[in-house]
């Protein structure tokens, strides 16, 4: 502190701050991506372990030998599925009370904003049936969840199937302390909310649903289950839940120790373990797939029905059946056994799942880099939006130092108030007009869909979209409008004083993301950084407009499209691209509205308003 | 003459224990029974009740002979004051949607409450040795019963034996949900018995089948009985009960038989010696609902039958003679109908002091007919002192269960009988008349997650973390919001240079 009180070293360190700027800057923001490369390699990246001590050292001895159960109430479940067309209720009801179950139904119903052109549905009622295995001489205070999500199509009938057959295996079973819900939802990830709703006694998203007669206590975990194939080639996992939350690491440790006991095949975004972190293709390959996990957490979508129940504070992964080219298969009987496996060890919980980490990256299913290895990549790229504002606050105040001094009659303690002020209310203008457009981008697409689909010829979800994307491209035309309100006598002090609130509220911004979901905020820090800390009025301004506009939040999501698909092996062509992009706005709003997903308000009232700052810096005059 | 009286005296003193002895029946005694009662789900329930009554007045000191009623509780009664105590032990939850309602309920943990005579002056006190005394002879964790988890209910719990008056301020009632039972509860529990296990119905204890199974709840109540009909003196009752419910699906591979020996793994051979009756009493109530026969061998001698819980049950009775089996399933179907004239609904509710003593809300209310009323009450979940965290704290608090105390109107009406000549599973509850029954319901205990700070390193890592930056913090707004400017040492006004000149020539050094 005494560097900074004393002012002559003080002036030289602002004089070496304002000199090294832009090579600082440039370092940080290298040092940045180098970090977040360097994560995959072994130093930074270690070895996964289990924290916690109910389910570490516990054998178990897995018996599960219904396979043949299984198929056959797969089997019955596919046909009176697609005799009734939808999910057979009834069917279901008097299977899991034949197997021993106290079974419940929960009816729900939900009108969606707009149409759902993806997954193709608009109005929605549908029927939830779950069982509970009540666990004896326990007083129903803490429970487990096995869930299997059925949507539309007959997909998941294994996942049904295998679910009863556990079901009737684990009933004989005398060990439970738990008790165990085993929940089969209608409509994929809307009965899901349905059911955790009801269950909490919430009402977060404006669903309807019948109030629920059966309750076990505190869900401790759960785990949902997704197989469409008696045989399975390998076993996928999900973590990612809503809003990039993710479950305690303990859980997918437990989950890789089954299938490093069963000899199962399992996948981390559906890549294969690098084997030799020695060389460079392990880490390389490692890379990989955390930039997948990155993506696919940035997104903010529950990846699985098991990422709702993230929000609750209810630890749970997605386990996905793959069924590809390979030669060697596993039948259902491996996957109930790593189930039944998964399931006894969570009985033995004590506490809640919290040993482990809850904040992690996954570059492979048994390496992961922890919150403290991770954090300096985003670190050192927000430092860039601090080193700019710092040289421009400095230049701000010498500048106002510069203007006073050959003005004579100074006195030490004249006050700097009266052009600071001046400063300041030349910002108002800009600020809230940006926030104003942020706002419309909010609410304007869903409210005014009707209107729209009055006036022009195009669907509900479509007016959605292109409502959006108009808007957004409106928020470009407005700044040569805005500065024309404002008038200052010193036109410098004035783009540099909204720079500077720009970069503050930007670094702000992000560094608040970053800390909740840190995939979102290295992401949009890697895009947006540099345009933010070039734009300026002056110098080649196309260039810097093409920047800008290249690196804005929706061209970011464009990017993070075509980066995804190539990482996934399956490249995209420029108009798959566009489809899928305009897709994913479109779920994008429809997740926010039906599950609770934040990034769309988060672009639209936060980073968009921001980045038009940024646009009008650019074309101040 | 003179001669004489010594010897008559003698006589008198030889004779007179003895024609005591062969005047008067033993003044205390003991009768046991056992209920099996196929429940509706298919699983089967059975309820032991042990009672021994003691016509003498123990509230007087120096009683010191004790023949069935066990010493440690008996010396409990005189040295506390006690009116009435209830205690049970329960691992599990009575289902009652699915098993019909119970003859005992109790929730789950331990639960205790005890109305003291109105001659105890400090209650709390006499309550809190109480917990503890009971705590050693059960071997459970009643110690941890203190003002924080203990009320006063006003309109719940009233006594269920002889009370002339019903002032709250004796009454005392806890629960801890957490409590697990197990073996080392049920030992101490058995060798209250007057035979222990070694004869009569007790040799079906056996804790390793008892905790084998649904649902196991014991409890021990005391509390004054009439002596007579007239009820010119009381007596000390004691009942020790203990239910379980067999898991008939695991058990018995799906099927619903069942049997003593395949439940308790032992079959009764003899009675005890001690007790004055000695019976099996099992539920043969037909329905004939699902077409189902049911057999019961060997076959019953007699068959009882009463209005037992709102309808009309028949059970067969043993009076220990010989193992059964029984090959049975039925349906109980309850109506509930709501006639009586709307009452004023009461309202309690005593407000938590953190520390000190729990939330209390007592409702009283009148149920429209197929309705769902659903109580429910908003908390804040807030940090603890972090003293007072568990040691396991991310296991969740428990809150207690609530309770639901209710006079059901029976359908079909009772009559009125001699509740000591009725089997004990009848006669716990005293009932006014045989137009209702009493029932009481218990909610699941609560388990509630609170703020839980990480108790491990990276949590004095981020408070060392917060506290540099705090002070950081401070430097920094106070260097960013402050500027610097150097001041150059004037020479000042002529008042000053007078001044200093002044100085100078007086040898001071200057201003």
């Amino acid at each position: 502190m005494g560097l900074l009180s004393d002012p002559v070293r003080r002036r030289a360190l602002a004089r070496l701050v304002l000199r090294l700027n832009a090579p600082l800057c440039v370092l940080s923001y290298v040092a940045g991506i180098a970090w977040f490369l360097a994560l995959v390699f072994p130093p930074l990246t270690q070895r996964t372990y289990m924290s916690e001590n109910a389910m570490g050292s516990t054998m178990v001895e897995e018996q599960f030998a219904g396979g043949d159960r299984a198929r056959a109430f797969a089997r019955d479940f596919a046909a009176h599925r697609k005799k009734s067309g939808a999910l057979p209720v009834a069917w279901l009801e008097r299977t899991m009370r034949s197997v021993g179950l106290e079974v419940y139904t929960q009816s729900f119903s939900r009108k969606l904003p707009f149409p759902d052109e993806t997954h193709e549905r608009y109005m929605v009622s549908g029927t939830n049936v779950y069982g509970i295995l009540r666990a004896p001489r326990a007083a129903s205070t803490e429970s487990l969840v096995l869930t299997v999500p059925c949507g539309s199509d007959s997909t998941n009938s294994q996942a049904v199937g295998l679910l009863l057959a556990l079901a009737a295996h684990f009933r004989g079973q005398i060990y439970w302390a738990k008790d165990i819900i085993f929940l089969v939802t209608e409509h994929d990830l809307l009965g899901t909310e349905a059911w955790l709703e009801a269950y909490h006694d919430v009402n977060v998203t404006g669903m309807q649903s019948s109030p629920l007669q059966g309750r076990a206590g505190a869900i401790q975990a759960a785990v949902a289950l997704e197989l469409s194939s008696d045989v399975v080639t390998s076993l996928d996992v999900a973590v990612e839940g809503l809003n990039g939350q993710l479950p305690n690491l303990d859980l997918l440790n437990l989950f890789q120790t089954f299938c490093q006991k069963g000899g199962l095949l399992c996948t981390l975004q559906g890549k294969l373990q690098p084997q030799d972190w020695t060389s460079l293709d392990g880490p390389l390959q490692g890379l990989q797939t955390l930039l997948l996990m990155v993506l696919r957490q940035a997104s903010g979508r529950p990846h699985g029905s098991h990422g709702l129940f993230l929000r609750y504070r209810v630890e749970a992964l997605t386990l996905r059946g793959i069924n590809s080219f390979r030669q060697y298969k596993y039948d259902l009987v491996a996957v109930g056994k790593a189930l039944e496996g998964m399931f006894r060890k969570l009985n033995h919980l004590l506490e809640r799942l919290h040993q482990s980490f809850f904040l992690y990256l996954l570059p492979a299913l048994s390496r992961f880099v922890s919150i403290g290895l991770y954090m300096p990549a985003a670190g050192f790229l927000l430092l860039v939006l601090g080193l700019k504002a710092l040289e421009l606050w400095m230049q701000l105040h010498e500048a106002e130092v510069g203007l006073e001094e050959p003005g004579g009659a100074p006195g030490p303690s004249v006050p700097l108030p009266p052009s600071q002020g001046v400063g300041l209310a030349s910002l108002v203008a800009p600020l809230l007009i940006s926030q104003a457009m942020g706002l419309a981008l909010y609410v304007l697409p869903v409210l005014g869909q009707h209107v729209a689909t009055q006036h022009f010829p195009v669907a509900e979800a479509e007016a959605v979209v292109l409502t959006l994307l108009a808007i957004y491209a409106a928020g470009l035309a407005l700044p040569h409008n805005t500065h024309r309100v404002v008038s200052t006598q010193a036109p410098d002090r004035g783009w540099m004083a909204l720079k500077l609130v720009a970069l503050i509220y930007l670094a702000l911004q992000l560094g608040c993301i970053a800390l909740t979901n840190f995939s979102l905020g290295f992401l949009l820090a890697t895009t947006m950084v540099p345009a933010a800390a070039l734009a300026k009025p002056h110098g080649p301004r196309t260039l810097y407009a093409a920047l800008l506009v290249l690196t804005s939040p929706a061209a970011t999501l464009l990017g993070s499209l075509f980066l995804w698909r190539e990482l996934q092996e399956a490249p995209l062509s420029l108009a798959e691209g566009w489809q899928l992009f305009l897709a994913a706005l479109a779920q994008g709003v429809l997740e926010h509205h039906t599950y609770g997903a934040l990034l769309f308000p988060l672009l639209s009232l936060g980073l968009y308003p921001c980045w038009l700052l940024f646009w009008n810096v650019l074309f101040w005059k | 003459m003179a001669a004489a009286m010594p010897l008559a005296l003698l006589v008198l003193l030889l004779l007179g224990p003895r024609g005591w002895c062969l005047a008067e029946p033993p003044r205390d005694s003991l009768r046991e029974e056992l209920v099996v009662t196929p429940l509706p789900s298919g699983d089967v329930a059975a309820t032991f009740q042990f009672r021994t009554r003691w016509d003498s007045e123990l509230q007087r000191k120096g009683v010191s002979h004790y023949r069935l009623f066990p010493k440690a509780l008996g010396q409990l009664i005189s040295k506390y004051s006690l009116r009435e105590l209830h205690l049970s032990f329960t691992q599990g939850f009575w289902r009652t949607r699915y098993w019909g309602p119970p003859f005992l309920q109790a929730p789950s943990g331990a639960e205790l409450w005890v109305w003291f005579q109105d001659t105890v002056t400090d209650v709390d006190k006499s309550w809190k040795e109480l917990s503890n005394v009971l705590s050693g002879i059960f071997c459970a964790s009643l110690n941890f019963i203190d003002s924080t988890n203990t009320v006063t209910p006003t309109a719940s719990f009233k006594p269920l034996g002889l009370a002339n008056d019903t002032d709250h301020y004796f009454l005392r009632y806890a629960v801890l949900p957490r409590e697990v039972v197990c073996t080392e509860n049920l030992t101490p529990w058995k060798k209250l018995l007057p035979c222990s296990s070694k004869a009569g119905l007790s040799v079906l204890l056996k804790a390793d089948r008892l905790f084998h199974t649904s649902y196991h709840s014991q409890a021990v109540h005391i509390r004054p009985v009439c002596r007579n009909a007239r009820c010119t003196s009381i007596s000390w009752e004691l009942r020790q009960t203990l239910s379980v419910v067999f898991d008939a699906f695991i058990t018995g591979q799906g099927k619903k038989d069942w049997s003593l020996f395949r439940m308790f793994s032992r079959t009764l051979t003899e009675p005890c010696p001690l007790a004055s009756e000695s019976r099996v009493y099992v539920d043969i109530t037909s329905y004939n609902q699902d077409n189902e026969t049911l057999e019961v061998n060997p076959p019953p001698t007699t068959t009882y039958q009463d209005i037992i819980l709102g309808t009309r049950k028949t059970y067969a009775i043993y009076d220990l003679l010989d193992t059964a089996m029984i090959n049975n399933s039925r349906n109980l179907n309850i109506q509930l109908k709501w006639k009586r004239p709307p009452e004023n609904g009461y309202i309690h509710y005593q407000p938590a002091q953190d520390r000190l003593q729990p939330h209390l809300l007592e409702m009283l209310i009148q149920l429209p007919a197929n309705s769902v009323t659903k109580v429910s009450i908003q908390f804040e979940r807030a940090l603890l002192k972090w003293t007072e965290y568990t040691p396991d704290p991310n296991h969740g608090f428990y809150v207690s269960p609530s309770v639901l105390s209710a006079l059901v109107p029976s359908v079909v009406a009772a009559k009125p009988v001699d509740w000591e000549e009725s089997p004990l599973f009848n006669s716990l509850f005293p009932v006014s008349d045989g137009s209702n029954y009493f029932v009481r319901l218990y909610t699941e205990p609560l388990l509630v997650n609170l703020p839980t700070p990480d108790f491990s390193m990276p949590y004095n890592v981020i408070c060392l973390t917060c506290t540099v930056v705090a002070v950081c913090y401070g430097s920094f707004y106070n260097l960013l919001t402050r500027t610097f400017h150097i001041e150059e040492p004037r020479t000042g006004g002529l008042a000053k240079r007078l001044a200093n000149l002044i100085r100078r020539a007086r040898g001071v050094p200057p201003l």
